[in-house]
């Protein structure tokens, strides 16, 4: 059995998965409903200068027939009065002293405000705090949330005042909403944040209601650019990650890593590209908390094949494997191979090699079925065949180098080697 | 022992017939389905379809919520793909070639899918398919079945004026006459009719029998061409001792009987012999069994590997509680005061290949004897092989003879179907109306050309 425990600066948790700040951390009742479940802690839902918020609130993206795919929100922070929260957070970890409770913030633009927030939010005996700079609706509007963490300097300066009173460890949540999250996510650390979370929702429209005309979600026949997130934002999520993880200023600080997680494998991903723990949210409103069980099972059941004993042991072991395109090797070439006797004969890799890659499949016709097969000398391999095919290790690539030696594009175009001729 | 009719509740007899495929209950379960399907290209089930349906096509355009498009692809290929969805052996058609099959996962319901998108068509009557104009021309189809229908959408859809001529009182063909009742109903033959010819310029004449009321000499001069979609009709006879006591029946007017009239006044005795493993056989017993029959028994002269059916249909009688006896002939039927009594069977063997290719019974000397009250023939039909050659139409035992382009040796006359190849699927005979109206549509043109 590996040990799932983690170890956030000194914020202790049974396992890496936090619920992230959002809906399902709302109020006492979803925690302890979450803590009860096993969740390892929970980045209480954002705590600032009360909000009304509207209905409807979400809407997602269904993707042949898989629903939720992408999910977007409109929701601002929590619309409860401080004083409840504030108690709740007492009471839920008095509980579960266990678990992890780290509150989220976004006071308003003032010293004056950021600083009576952190004293008020550790007060409760939280374990940390995350400084909420990346909500992408409402908050905006109001120059808070991303409009602060879109902006490197004021990031700065509310990391300082908030630096200035935090006694426990301080999370910067950064936005996606952004070229890059590296000059936002530098600034906060010079300015002494303990740690970064990303990301936060990503703007968008899901989609328009084509009766209606009106874009999702509708309130009254309007709408407004949502937070997006779930699936579908992960493959973002995990280049900012990145990005990051490879910093040499950001690296210092351990990250948590937010983004569309919803099983243990996105988990496990995460923490190969350099994060330390892991947040989730729309998996669980879309499963409800019981997710956690297959959560923790099968990132410990990977460790234990993989034998790693502790999260630490393979925590940032991909970053160094994500490199510049002009150091990839030009020598490495991988060709594509149908096996016969696992091929159902479906045509998928046939007609989108024939229709937008490289005409490097052969069909002959039968009845009913065609055989497929691989024209070594077209393919350029590309992967294109060996995603689109529905059986598990039907289409394999296998390596056939150019050349046994590395060579790099600089050294390529050095040497004045041929490019194509077709 | 004896024929009796509702020997059931109508309660059980409703039970008893109904739908044998339910449709999806809810779009859901269409969507789920419809998403299962990974969209082959080239798709094998496409290529064992007579019609060639562009199934992932149909399937997909489910998927994505746009079913108008979906049943324009089913109906562009086949208009009877309503009743097809119902009646096709797809076992052996699309859904046994289902690439799923290969992964020994169960294959895309096809048929169930094709059945959402059509009923729907069908029920809210969506205009499809608009005519050309009229061009003046004008086709006579004899046959308002499977390959009349679709031979007569094909052409008025090209602006043919369309008389279809048709011997019983309703359309369909064996659609609506010949099939189990628990596989498609008389409402949705009709309603399915009726929806082929909306789009217009195809009248449909009932009650006009071919050498009867209506000749084809006739038909030739009032119209440009003709189409005879006539079938097969006549039960194959068993050439045995006691085949005209009362009790034996043939399957065709057994089940025309189900399908005209109400269940309750179809009799069918306590002890039922259904003679034959084809469709028509198995429809027959299962419908038997279905009407109360106390018990069933389906003989077949050869083993169950060269049985004409499918396993599915050969599943459903055992479930419904037939008894299968292979290698089994009847040999005689001996009756008392005028009914059948007793079914006298020969046990047979397997001989050398056949004609067919396939192994020939041959007698083995032995015989057993059923106690039966009914006897319901359905060793196959024979083609209308009078009516064919006194109209001087080339024919081999009654089969029309035609080349690729539906022609007879009758200039202008053509064919396809069941008259043609002996008694196929629907789905075949569909094609064949597809095919001669292409080869009809091509030869009116080489006419106003001269």
């Amino acid at each position: 059995m590996a040990d799932l425990r983690s170890d956030f600066l000194g914020i202790k948790s049974p396992n890496p998965f936090w619920l992230a700040s959002a809906p399902p951390t709302d109020k006492k009742i979803n925690v302890l409903r979450a803590f009860e479940a096993g969740w390892g802690g929970v980045v209480w839902k954002t705590l600032g200068t009360q909000v009304k918020n509207v209905s409807s609130r979400y809407s997602a993206l269904t993707y042949n027939g898989q629903k939720a795919m992408g999910f977007n929100n409109i929701e601002l922070i929590s619309d409860r009065p401080l004083d409840i929260n504030l108690k709740e957070i007492r009471e839920v970890l008095k509980e579960f002293p266990d678990r992890a409770m780290v509150v989220s913030l976004m006071a308003d633009n003032n010293k004056e405000s950021w600083h009576e927030m952190v004293k008020k939010a550790q007060d409760t005996g939280a374990h940390g705090l995350e400084l909420n700079f990346g909500c992408p609706h409402g908050m905006v509007e109001r120059g808070m949330g991303a409009s602060v963490g879109q902006d490197p300097e004021i990031a700065k300066m509310v990391v300082e005042w908030v630096m200035e009173v935090a006694q426990i460890p301080v999370i910067t949540k950064l936005t996606p909403n952004v070229h890059s999250v590296v000059p936002a996510g530098r600034a906060v650390t010079e300015a002494g944040s303990n740690a970064l979370s990303l990301i936060n929702t990503i703007q968008s429209v899901t989609g328009v209601d084509l009766d209606t005309l009106v874009p999702n979600p509708n309130v009254a026949g309007k709408s407004v650019f949502g937070g997006y997130c779930g699936p579908a934002v992960k493959p973002i999520a995990l280049k900012m990650l990145t990005t990051l993880a490879q910093d040499e200023v950001t690296r210092k600080v351990p990250i948590s890593g937010i983004g569309g997680i919803s099983t243990w494998k996105d988990a496990a991903e995460f923490i190969l590209l350099g994060a330390s723990n892991v947040q989730v949210c729309t998996a669980a409103m879309v499963q409800g908390f019981r997710i956690i069980t297959d959560l923790c099972e099968g990132l410990n059941n990977w460790m234990d094949e993989k034998g790693y004993k502790t999260i630490s042991d393979f925590q940032g072991l991909s970053v160094p494997s994500l490199t510049r395109w002009e150091e990839l090797d030009i020598n490495y070439h991988i060709i594509a191979n149908i096996n016969q006797d696992k091929c159902i004969h479906c045509g998928l890799c046939y007609i989108t090699c024939e229709d937008t890659s490289h005409q490097s499949i052969d069909i002959k016709k039968g009845m009913p079925y065609n055989t497929y097969t691989i024209k070594d000398e077209e393919c350029v391999g590309c992967n294109l065949c060996k995603i689109v095919c529905p059986v598990q290790d039907c289409i394999t690539m296998e390596v056939h180098r150019k050349a046994p030696e590395y060579l790099n594009w600089t050294e390529f175009q050095k040497r004045g080697l041929p490019l194509n001729d077709h | 022992m004896s024929i009796q009719n509702s020997r059931l509740s109508s309660e059980d007899l409703e039970k008893n017939f109904s739908d044998l495929h339910p449709p999806f209950d809810h779009p859901e379960g269409a969507l789920l389905e419809a998403n299962r399907c990974i969209n082959c290209f080239d798709a094998p089930c496409t290529k064992l379809c007579p019609t060639s349906i562009q199934i992932p096509l149909f399937i997909k355009q489910i998927a994505s919520g746009n079913l108008k498009g979906s049943a324009h692809t089913i109906f562009s290929s086949n208009i009877m793909g309503g009743g097809c969805s119902k009646v096709c052996p797809v076992e052996k058609l699309c859904e046994g070639a289902c690439v799923y099959n290969l992964l020994e996962e169960t294959p895309i319901a096809i048929a169930k899918l094709q059945r959402y998108a059509t009923e729907k068509a069908i029920d809210e009557q969506w205009k499809l398919f608009t005519r050309k104009p009229s061009n003046g021309k004008k086709v006579a189809i004899v046959g308002a079945g499977p390959a009349g229908l679709s031979c007569a959408h094909s052409l008025s859809l090209e602006g043919v004026d369309v008389t279809v001529f048709e011997k019983e009182a309703k359309g369909g063909g064996l659609m609506t006459y010949g099939v189990a009742a628990y596989k498609v109903t008389p409402e949705f033959c009709e309603a399915e009719v009726k929806y082929i010819t909306s789009i217009g310029g195809i009248e449909i004449k009932y009650n006009q029998e071919l050498g009867k009321t209506i000749h084809l000499d006739e038909l030739r001069k009032k119209h440009d061409a003709v189409f005879l979609g006539i079938g097969v009709g006549i039960a194959r006879g068993l050439q045995i001792p006691g085949e005209e006591l009362q009790g034996v029946e043939d399957a065709i007017s057994f089940i025309y009987n189900l399908r005209t009239s109400d269940y309750s006044k179809v009799g069918v005795g306590d002890n039922v012999a259904v003679i034959g493993m084809g469709m028509t056989a198995i429809d027959a017993a299962t419908q038997s069994k279905r009407l109360g029959a106390k018990e069933v028994t389906l003989l077949y002269r050869r083993t169950e590997q060269e049985k004409p059916c499918t396993d599915v249909e050969l599943e459903l009688a055992r479930l419904d509680g037939c008894n299968i006896l292979w290698l089994s002939a009847p040999k005689e039927i001996i009756g008392e005061n005028g009914k059948a009594k007793k079914l006298v069977c020969s046990k047979m063997k397997l001989g050398a290949p056949d004609a067919s290719g396939r192994k020939s019974p041959v007698d083995t000397g032995e015989t057993f004897e059923l106690e039966v009250d009914m006897v319901i023939k359905a060793a196959g039909q024979i083609p209308f092989e009078d009516l064919v050659t006194k109209s001087a139409i080339e024919n081999k035992e009654g089969k029309i003879k035609i080349d690729k382009s539906g022609k007879t040796n009758i200039p202008g006359v053509f064919s396809g179907g069941d008259a043609v190849n002996g008694g196929k699927e629907v789905v075949d005979a569909v094609q064949a109306g597809k095919d001669a109206a292409e080869g009809i549509l091509e030869y009116l043109k080489k006419q106003t050309g001269k």
